[in-house]
């Protein structure tokens, strides 16, 4: 994300301000819709071409299967989608994502639309990193709801939120690197215990 | 299938658990024929790690045969492999670039973020070594589940005995890659402190890398013996004074180049809450510091330090001054095993490399727990202890 007046001399990217109304001017100003005051966001290289991880997370039924708390993905047309989330106590949050922005090989946006339990939004991006791969980053705006299903999506998000971007990403690029994604379990019947 | 199983300090049984079968399109299974206790092992024993959890199956040394291979594995049954005690996916940068022990896709995402926290990484994946490396069952036991088969294992020619190859999971490339970051030169004269099994290892590498002379410094007795054997003059820090003594030894210079192994039992792993425990048992205490300070202070000015052993956590009065005044070099690292197997194994095979003669104690595996209990409590006369399942 660009960076603006707001911070001079400084290229981080907006997710790591430690001045979070700033950030989010920013943020919505320049990348991501507004939907809330919340952020999440990390990096990761990835061992593989742009074009063919961009191919693979368009396809929004394909992100389950390295998202720990996704429950289902249901592609409703091109630009929407329908996300229902696991939270704690066998219950589940949902709400539909709307593509706002994308560039073939570079980019997607979202923001959710309107009656999101959790509303958010957001963009990942695909930056070619020669040798190395390519740079997935992930930005992530979100309005953390009060009561219980606030107390619900601050355990989804764990202590921070930065933790469950990470593992996410970090399964995207097991999956992506080596056709897998890493597991302890002894035996299937024990991944899907795991998985439960 | 039996195993070892942990469930807490001093603390270990052989469980009836279930078998291991294919998870995922890389895994083998593989029939443990030889298996050792490794010295790290002790340190589960001895309850100084966490992360771990009751019914954990250890051991991260072993070998057997390949009985069950997936889709996505170039292994073929009945083969015999060595499996590197490293979980390395061979796929990621790191794993190009032979860092195998900085495999960044072997540890499940969810055991990541306790070294994160600790290291600002995640530690890659180990057999048998608590959670925080990632949880995976270890090779104590009559089958394992090895990911990444098409990287990991080597596969032995037919008719090698297994205790000529066993230890090329671990402590040998270990050991080897103490005496290479060690960056030896025709001539130079290498202080090796710790005769386990991986500074003898470092003894024989370094002599083999062209070392002038290797001086190895210990106060077990029969450890001193076992490298005298290799060539290397000897310490016995419990009746010399070891920095006067090398002055000595070295005219006044100090050896080119240092090897702390004395940490090497410790593939230790300790989070930051757990630093309390583990200095009121003095396992971070000025003894264990002792080696690695007292190496920086003998080694030659702009000469090398090589640090197989391993540290976890934060140490007190580490001499960093010396370091900085004296220009000296400190590699250290967990052993990147894949990038050294087929070198070793020719070596082992064209017998420029014994490491048969470090086996004092031979097992079946139903007597593990006596074999810990042996290991922990009689350290000179037990060099290492080979455990064969279904004997």
């Amino acid at each position: 994300m660009p960076d603006i007046a707001d911070r001079p001399y400084d290229d981080a990217p907006v997710s790591t301000s430690k001045d979070q109304d700033a950030a989010v001017r920013i943020a919505t100003a320049e990348a991501v819709e507004d939907r809330g005051d919340s952020f999440a966001g990390w990096a990761v290289t990835i061992n593989r071409p742009s074009a063919e991880l961009y191919a693979w997370w368009r396809d929004f039924s394909n992100l389950a299967s390295v998202m720990e708390n996704v429950e289902a993905i249901d592609v409703l047309d091109d630009k929407r989608s329908h996300w229902t989330v696991k939270a704690p106590g066998g219950t589940h949050v949902e709400w539909d994502a709307i593509v706002t922005e994308e560039r073939e090989g570079e980019l997607i946006a979202w923001a959710s639309a309107e009656g999101a339990d959790v509303a958010n939004s957001g963009r990942v991006t695909f930056r070619d990193a020669g040798a190395r791969g390519t740079v997935v980053t992930a930005t992530i705006l979100y309005d953390p709801p009060a009561g219980v299903i606030g107390k619900l999506v601050a355990k989804l998000f764990q202590r921070e939120p930065n933790i469950q971007v990470r593992r996410d990403l970090a399964r995207f690029k097991q999956l992506m690197e080596t056709g897998e994604v890493a597991t302890n379990a002894m035996n299937p019947k024990q991944r899907e215990e795991q998985a439960a | 299938m039996k195993a070892l199983t942990w469930h807490g300090k001093h603390d270990v049984r052989i469980d009836n658990v279930d078998d291991p079968e294919i998870v995922n399109p890389r895994d083998a299974i593989i029939k443990v024929t030889a298996t050792a206790i490794c010295g790290s092992d002790l340190h589960l024993y001895d309850g100084y790690i966490p992360t771990m959890q009751s019914g954990d199956i250890l051991g991260h040394e072993f070998m057997g045969e390949v009985v069950e291979t997936g889709s996505g594995s170039t292994l073929k049954k009945g083969q015999k492999v060595v499996v590197p005690f490293t979980i390395a996916c061979g796929s990621c940068y790191h794993c190009g670039k032979h860092q195998y022990s900085g495999c960044e896709n072997g540890n499940p995402a969810d055991n990541q973020d306790i070294a994160r926290e600790l290291y600002g990484h995640p530690m890659a994946a180990l057999f048998g070594y608590s959670h925080m490396t990632g949880g995976y069952a270890g090779g104590q036991a009559e089958y394992v589940r090895v990911p990444f088969s098409d990287t990991g294992p080597i596969v032995i020619p037919d008719g090698v005995e297994d205790e000529k190859v066993l230890f090329l999971s671990d402590i040998l490339p270990t050991g080897w890659m103490a005496a290479e970051n060690a960056e030896i030169e025709p001539g130079d004269t290498v202080a090796v402190w710790g005769c386990g099994p991986v500074g003898l290892f470092a003894v024989q590498s370094a002599f083999l890398m062209g070392a002038e002379r290797v001086i190895a410094i210990d106060h077990f007795p029969h450890r001193l013996e076992l490298a005298r054997k290799f060539g290397a003059e000897t310490i016995n820090y419990e009746q010399t004074a070891t920095y006067d003594a090398l002055m000595q030894m070295t005219g006044g210079i100090g050896p080119d180049a240092v090897i702390d192994s004395v940490g090497l039992e410790a593939h230790g792993l300790f989070v930051d809450n757990a630093i309390d425990q583990i200095k009121a048992s003095t396992f971070l205490g000025t003894d264990r510091i002792h080696a690695i300070r007292q190496a920086i202070i003998a080694c030659r000015k702009g000469g090398r330090v090589s640090m197989p052993a391993v540290y976890g956590g934060f140490v007190d009065k580490f001499p960093l001054g010396a370091v900085m005044q004296k220009g000296l070099t400190l590699k250290t690292g967990q052993t990147h095993v894949q990038h050294y197997l087929p070198g070793l194994l020719d070596a082992i095979m064209e017998g420029k490399i014994d490491t048969t003669f470090l086996i004092s104690h031979r097992m079946p595996l139903e007597q593990a727990p006596e074999g810990y209990r042996m290991f922990h409590d009689q350290q000179n006369e037990v060099t290492k202890i080979v455990l064969k399942p279904g004997q």
